[in-house]
């Protein structure tokens, strides 16, 4: 990923605009992605498969769509809430 | 001290420290009515979110319904927290950004159209209104149970409470009074949960009780042993489910989706002072409702083994008092098919349909004789109703009587905080986005604030009417609010955010056709022909609960297939998507 340094002069540019808008929609891309696998992947799609082994007493599928996917859900909230800033003091365009 | 009395002082002080803090909290100007003027701290607004959002239908109605599906039930628990994702990512910090006090507002504004905004406040008031009834029932069923009044009364006081602080504080009063709700709702459900936990466990923590061994020496685990208690009076297995693949991956998708799209919801991160608050605070969100919806899948199967155990084989006269004081309120019944005098509890249908009991006759071992013709395939005799399960878990559990009156102010404390938010947002959908920026724009401040305050007064008053004389189809459409939402206003506000292409009649068109063929497809399958409503007469195997997925897809391609053909949105509408999609600047947005 190219060092994108905001302009000193505090004016936000449409190019840094839009290259915060892109590293943005990457990101969202990623974690969206996740919140895909855990919840349809894991619950449901291979929720079979992964029966087979247990954590504790629950059967793994079962685990993820009653628990794990919420535990990940609320992960990647954090992870967005933590990488959004970051990405906005890079482009200057906090709030 | 006896249980009655502390459910009336639990339930008492819960109502007194409700209405202090309306008194407390007053509205003053349109803005605070709208959002709290703006201002109120991420955490602060994740716990009122979180009350807004877990409804009658969470605190009540939810465990009952893991307890008696399984699996299946699952469809509900990541629909309803997954959709946080969605809102946190998609749409939460751009909507703040935008800024103004309603999701019409948006849709109005970034499509330039006032028809557009019209159409979503016509999505808004139906989504709304479907769901509000729902929180009505769940008033009256706590009511007429725990406080012995009769449901028209308890329908009245509880639309009194509401009355006081929505129509008073506006969204002020309401965030205040749902944060203390939040707390009242989330320890009714966790005490009983640790003590039924460590009853059946040994381990307190719920989450982990579920995956531990049952302490009564057989060395099986919870759902093990669930699993084969199930299948021996011939149900199928707790962690297998009955639904098709194909439509529990449509049911968790609507529901998640409906979720990020339900007006009620939005319009908390209205509140917060900025765009990164509103990430944040959707994050506090879903934690808090975490809490609850981790615990829930716990206090089902708990639930369902202890009523198994205190039902099954145990004869009438010899039945706990709480399944007398449930039958005294129509929420279970027992026929007994076989004249044995003892409770059978099976798979099937112990009669045909909702018990309708002979008023005053009582059977040969006292019970109270159910009219219904019996189903004679299935030895159920044993008729229970799912929304009972967390309301009578303390007694099934022979909590102490102050958890049960601890539970009565919670079932409370959630279906007033949803009616609260929901009853907000119609009026101010009325009020601002009807009058102010459609018919009426030249009404004053004050002129726009008693219009709000009128519109919430008639809102509860077509609620508390709803809640006295529930029509068929309330408990019927409820869970439809989501397809709803799903296919008519969250790819409106996507595209809004997402995309410059789309235009006015590209939104317009998707709306219109989402929310026209998922309010088809629910009306003819629920409504109009009921006999129908199975699996071999749906489209690709959906059923009317997840074929708001359908409507979503539908929405998505007619907006763009319009949009593609019709002319360019204008410049400063492509310079407003440009503005909310940086967060730099949200505080000043609500000046205008």
């Amino acid at each position: 990923m190219a060092k994108n340094t905001p302009p000193d002069t505090g004016e936000t540019t449409s190019a840094n605009e839009s290259a915060y808008w892109r590293d943005n929609i990457r990101l969202l891309v990623s974690l969206m992605s996740i919140w895909f696998i855990v919840s349809f992947g894991a619950g449901i799609l291979f929720r079979d498969w992964l029966d087979q082994f247990m954590l504790g007493g629950y059967p793994l599928g079962f685990w993820f769509a009653q628990q794990g996917s919420i535990y990940v859900f609320m992960l990647l909230i954090l992870y967005y809430v933590v990488k959004m800033r970051s990405l906005e003091r890079k482009y200057d365009l906090d709030d | 001290m006896e249980t009655q009395t502390l459910i009336y002082i639990f339930v008492g002080l819960s109502f007194a420290m409700y209405i202090g803090i309306a008194i407390w909290s007053r509205a003053g100007s349109t803005k605070e009515f709208y959002v709290a003027g703006g201002g109120v701290n991420p955490v602060v607004n994740g716990m009122a979110t979180a009350a807004d959002w877990m409804s009658a239908a969470s605190f009540i109605s939810m465990a009952g319904l893991i307890a008696f599906l399984g699996y299946d039930a699952s469809v509900y628990l990541m629909g309803w927290t997954g959709g946080y994702v969605l809102l946190a990512l998609l749409l939460a910090p751009y909507l703040r950004k935008f800024g103004q006090f309603t999701v019409p507002d948006f849709i109005g504004t970034r499509y330039y159209s006032k028809t557009a905004r019209v159409v979503a406040v016509i999505c808004l008031i139906f989504i709304s209104f479907t769901y509000i009834a729902g929180q009505m029932r769940g008033v009256g069923i706590v009511f007429s149970r725990f406080l012995d009044v009769s449901i028209f009364w308890g329908v009245i006081i509880g639309m009194g409470i509401v009355f006081i602080y929505a129509v008073l504080g506006g969204m002020k009063g309401i965030t205040y009074t749902q944060v203390a709700q939040y707390c009242v709702l989330i320890c009714a459900y966790m005490v009983p949960a640790f003590f039924l936990s460590f009853m059946i466990t040994g381990n307190p923590i719920p989450q982990i009780g579920l995956g531990s061994e049952v302490n009564d020496g057989s060395g099986l685990y919870v759902l093990q042993k669930l699993d084969l208690v199930l299948q021996d009076l011939g149900f199928g297995a707790y962690t297998d489910g009955s639904k098709s693949m194909i439509d529990v991956f449509c049911i968790t998708l609507a529901l998640m989706v409906g979720t990020a799209g339900l007006p009620h919801v939005i319009v908390r991160f209205f509140t917060v002072p900025k765009a990164s608050d509103a990430r944040k605070s959707a994050g506090w969100a879903l934690l808090f409702i975490a809490l609850l919806y981790t615990t829930a899948p716990a206090v089902g199967a708990f639930a369902r083994i202890n009523f198994i155990e205190t039902v099954d084989q145990t004869s009438y006269e010899n039945a706990p008092e709480w399944f007398t004081n449930w039958e005294a309120n129509d929420l279970i019944a027992w026929q007994d098919k076989n004249g044995d005098g003892v409770m059978q509890y099976r798979a099937g249908d112990a009669f045909e349909g909702a018990p309708v009991f002979d008023e005053g006759a009582t059977g040969d071992f006292g019970e109270r004789v159910v009219t219904n013709a019996p189903v004679t395939d299935s030895e159920n005799e044993v008729y229970v109703d799912r929304d009972i399960m967390v309301l009578a878990n303390p007694e099934i559990g022979n909590l102490p009587g102050w958890v049960i009156a601890l539970v009565a102010a919670g079932g409370l404390a959630a279906a007033l905080s949803t009616a609260a938010g929901l009853l907000l947002v119609i009026s101010s959908s009325v009020s601002h986005d009807l009058l102010k920026s459609t018919f009426r724009p030249n009404i004053s401040e004050k002129g726009e604030l008693l219009a709000a305050r009128i519109a919430a007064t008639a809102a509860i008053l077509v609620a508390g009417y709803l809640g006295i004389y529930p029509p068929g189809w309330v408990a019927q459409v409820v869970a439809f609010a989501f397809g709803l939402a799903a296919a008519s206003l969250f790819p409106a506000i996507f595209m809004g955010i997402f995309t410059k292409f789309m235009n006015r009649e590209g939104a317009i068109a998707g709306m219109v056709s989402g929310l026209a063929f998922t309010f088809g497809y629910i009306f003819y399958f629920k409504l109009m022909n009921p006999a129908a409503n199975v699996a071999e007469n749906w489209l690709f195997g959906i059923s009317p609960e997840g074929i708001g997925v359908v409507g979503m897809l539908l929405h998505f391609a007619v907006a763009i297939v319009v949009a593609k053909m019709t002319g360019r949105t204008p410049s400063d509408v492509r310079k407003l998507v440009d503005s909310i999609r940086v967060p730099r600047g949200a505080g000043e947005a609500h000046a205008h």
